[in-house]
């Protein structure tokens, strides 16, 4: 089984239909994906051959449950341990690694649980990704915030005791270039601790820039490491270009962020592949700049507008779950956010045993901050969602069913310096 | 006993204990205070930068002493920094410096805590350097006009106990400054013994915030801690101390 992505929009003219129908049927109208385009940096980095080499070479069908008990009695665990943990052998020993799972993150990180939210200043985007919401066919009401507005959603998010922030927009260097995401990052930084970015990924010298108006955090998503498959989901856009997305968050380190956060889309590709390599790009990164902070994400796809069926497959949650154990037990030390894509009962378990992070009072919309917060009627100058969300808990439910958990939220554990 | 101080810069304090800031609650702040005696609290300054649903700071009982750290600085400018903002921030002269370049250990940088002891210092800071254990460098740390030296005993949170025990043992012999133990003391005897050894307090967070009940546990290292202290100030007998002597002694045969 395979999600259907493909929708056709009665709004496309005839030429933009040709196209995308040609773009979706003949892949030799489509661009070399691993060419760089023009005014994207080149770096010097053996991370991505690193991480190939190991994706490449996993056979997970051949690890056995002795594989996985001898993991799991590892006090360090090794790639190879690493790679049993993820293989079906290791789906019986759920338990056993959650526990495993659990003394590491308390080791690590106390009780605590770290809180967020996402703020979507832009939908516009240039790239056609065929599972996304945003995806530049994809019929739905677009809308960039000026500044005034974006001040205005940040407010209503800072009343409602947020102090960490996570700035997204849709990928369109035209319609939201460096400078605006900057004036952006200036802004959030006069109401929140903590300023992140997920936008699309840039060259050093702008991550510097980006930098100095006051993120200090990047989390750019492979979506799959699978170059291959990348291709034939990437259809068209900058984005298509999978290496350079590869170094994003190495760039970023270059550029002086602080810290970096990595993560596939699971349901895509093979996710067994796809963990291995998130969780190696992670650990080669580490290696080569250890003073770094790095985290991962989880995501599984969701339904979008005009597409409700798009679902991550075969990564059911205990699949996921094991993917998350697998990450804590190999890499104790890194952040592990779980997004509202879960439900409220997935994140309410997985903070107890590997997530340090949650996002709350989420909206993947643009510009209805307000409406959501306060209950105040909707305007009619928003732009739709990125995907359907699952957990829509406020900042304050958060706060009190983590405190209920026994768990510490923190709203905050950061300096800019 | 009773006269029994450990002092710090200008500073007196009964209790040898001092909670650390790696994992917090609320109640964990607490069990430190009633059930362990800690008069010195860590404190991230990172954490106490916080607006208004929780700051750290609120919660901190009267008459207990804050130690800012500086945990999140990457070299010695950033951990000035932090130092200063925290004396902004009302959290009084203590600090103590953390510098840490590698987010996966977490083990201090000692040059980099160098340079920052010796600005501080000059700035009329109580320094308190959280290092590894390494003698040359706790003279430099001393000559740069630090207060104390926390030398850690193993990799912090891993609970593993005095892993750097014999350098430990070194700078406590050849160090005149107060020395605190610091980081990856896991049980209530890995503290009594350091403590023998002459270590001058404990610092310890995760063996309390992970414990099944934390103010027993609290209670637990309170009393090791104790029972440490005692028996470095009994001195121990000649089987356990080190080169242990013999008991005819050997140059009886000596003539006047």
């Amino acid at each position: 089984m395979e999600n259907q992505f493909f929708v056709d929009s009665n709004y496309l003219s005839k030429e933009a239909l040709d196209k995308k129908h040609r773009l979706e049927n003949d892949p030799t109208s489509r661009s070399n994906h691993m060419e760089y385009m023009p005014g994207m940096e080149i770096i010097e980095s053996d991370v991505c051959s690193n991480v190939m080499e190991q994706m490449n070479s996993y056979d997970y069908s051949k690890y056995t449950a002795a594989d996985v008990r001898r993991a799991l009695e590892h006090e360090t665990c090794s790639i190879e341990d690493f790679k049993a943990l993820l293989s079906p052998a290791a789906e019986p020993y759920l338990e056993a690694m959650a526990q495993k799972a659990r003394n590491i993150t308390s080791m690590h990180f106390g009780n605590t649980v770290y809180l967020f939210t996402p703020l979507y200043i832009a939908n516009y985007c240039e790239n056609y990704c065929v599972y996304c919401g945003f995806n530049c066919y994809n019929h739905i009401q677009r809308m960039k915030l000026d500044l005034e507005q974006i001040e205005k959603e940040m407010k209503v998010i800072a009343d409602s005791g947020m102090e960490e922030i996570l700035i997204l927009t849709g990928e369109s260097r035209q319609k939201s270039d460096v400078k605006y995401i900057g004036e952006a990052c200036k802004l959030a930084r006069k109401y929140f601790r903590m300023v992140g970015l997920e936008v699309y990924p840039v060259n050093s010298d702008e991550y510097k820039y980006l930098h100095e108006c006051g993120a200090d955090y990047v989390t750019v998503f492979q979506e799959t490491y699978d170059a291959d498959k990348y291709e034939t989901l990437h259809l068209m856009g900058h984005k298509r270009i999978w290496p350079y997305r590869f170094d994003a968050q190495e760039r970023a380190l270059m550029g002086g962020m602080r810290g970096v956060a990595f993560s596939a889309l699971l349901g895509l590709s093979d996710f067994r592949k796809d963990a291995l390599a998130s969780a190696l790009h992670v650990y080669y990164l580490q290696r080569k700049y250890p003073h770094a902070e790095m985290s991962l994400s989880c995501p599984r796809l969701r339904p979008i507008i005009n597409n409700d069926k798009i679902n991550p497959l075969d990564v059911h949650e205990k699949q996921l779950c094991q993917v998350l154990c697998a990450y804590r037990i190999f890499l104790p030390y890194v952040g592990i956010t779980v997004s509202s894509r879960e439900s409220a009962q997935f994140r309410n378990g997985i903070v107890k045993i590997a997530a340090t992070k949650v996002s709350a009072g989420v909206s993947t919309g643009i510009g209805d901050h307000e409406s959501k917060y306060t209950g105040k009627e909707k305007s009619e100058d928003m732009g739709d969602e990125q995907f359907e969300i699952n957990d829509s808990r406020s900042l304050n439910k958060m706060y009190d069913d983590i405190t209920e958990e026994g768990l510490q939220p923190v709203l905050n554990d950061y300096l800019y310096v | 006993m009773n006269n029994d101080k450990l002092v710090i810069g200008e500073h007196e304090f009964d209790s040898r204990f001092i909670l650390g800031s790696g994992k917090y609650s609320m109640k964990l702040i607490d069990a430190a205070v009633k059930d362990a005696g800690a008069e010195i609290i860590t404190l991230a300054v990172r954490r106490a930068n916080t607006t208004d649903q929780e700051s750290i700071l609120d919660y901190i009982p009267e008459g207990v002493t804050l130690l800012p750290n500086t945990s999140g600085a990457r070299n010695a400018d950033e951990a000035v920094r932090i130092a200063r903002l925290a004396r902004e921030l009302g959290c009084g002269d203590f600090v103590k410096i953390e510098i840490m370049r590698d987010t996966k250990y977490l083990l201090p940088d000692n040059q980099e805590t160098i340079k920052a002891t010796e600005i501080l210092a000059k700035e009329g800071f109580v320094v308190m350097p959280y290092m590894y254990p390494d003698l040359n460098v706790a003279r430099d740390l001393v000559n740069a006009g630090a207060a104390s030296i926390m030398p850690l005993a193993s990799p912090i949170g891993s609970n593993k106990g005095l892993a750097t025990k014999e350098f430990i043992q070194i700078l406590i012999d050849e160090i005149d400054l107060p020395i605190i133990v610091d980081a990856g003391i896991g049980r209530p005897s890995q503290a009594c013994e350091a403590m023998e050894m002459g270590a001058a307090a404990i610092m310890a967070n995760t063996a309390l915030a992970t414990a099944g009940d934390l103010t027993l546990m609290a209670s637990a290292f309170k009393n090791a801690i104790g029972a440490g202290r005692m028996a470095y100030l009994a001195r121990l007998g000649r089987v356990l101390s080190r080169g242990a002597s013999s008991s005819d002694p050997l140059t009886g045969f000596l003539n006047d």
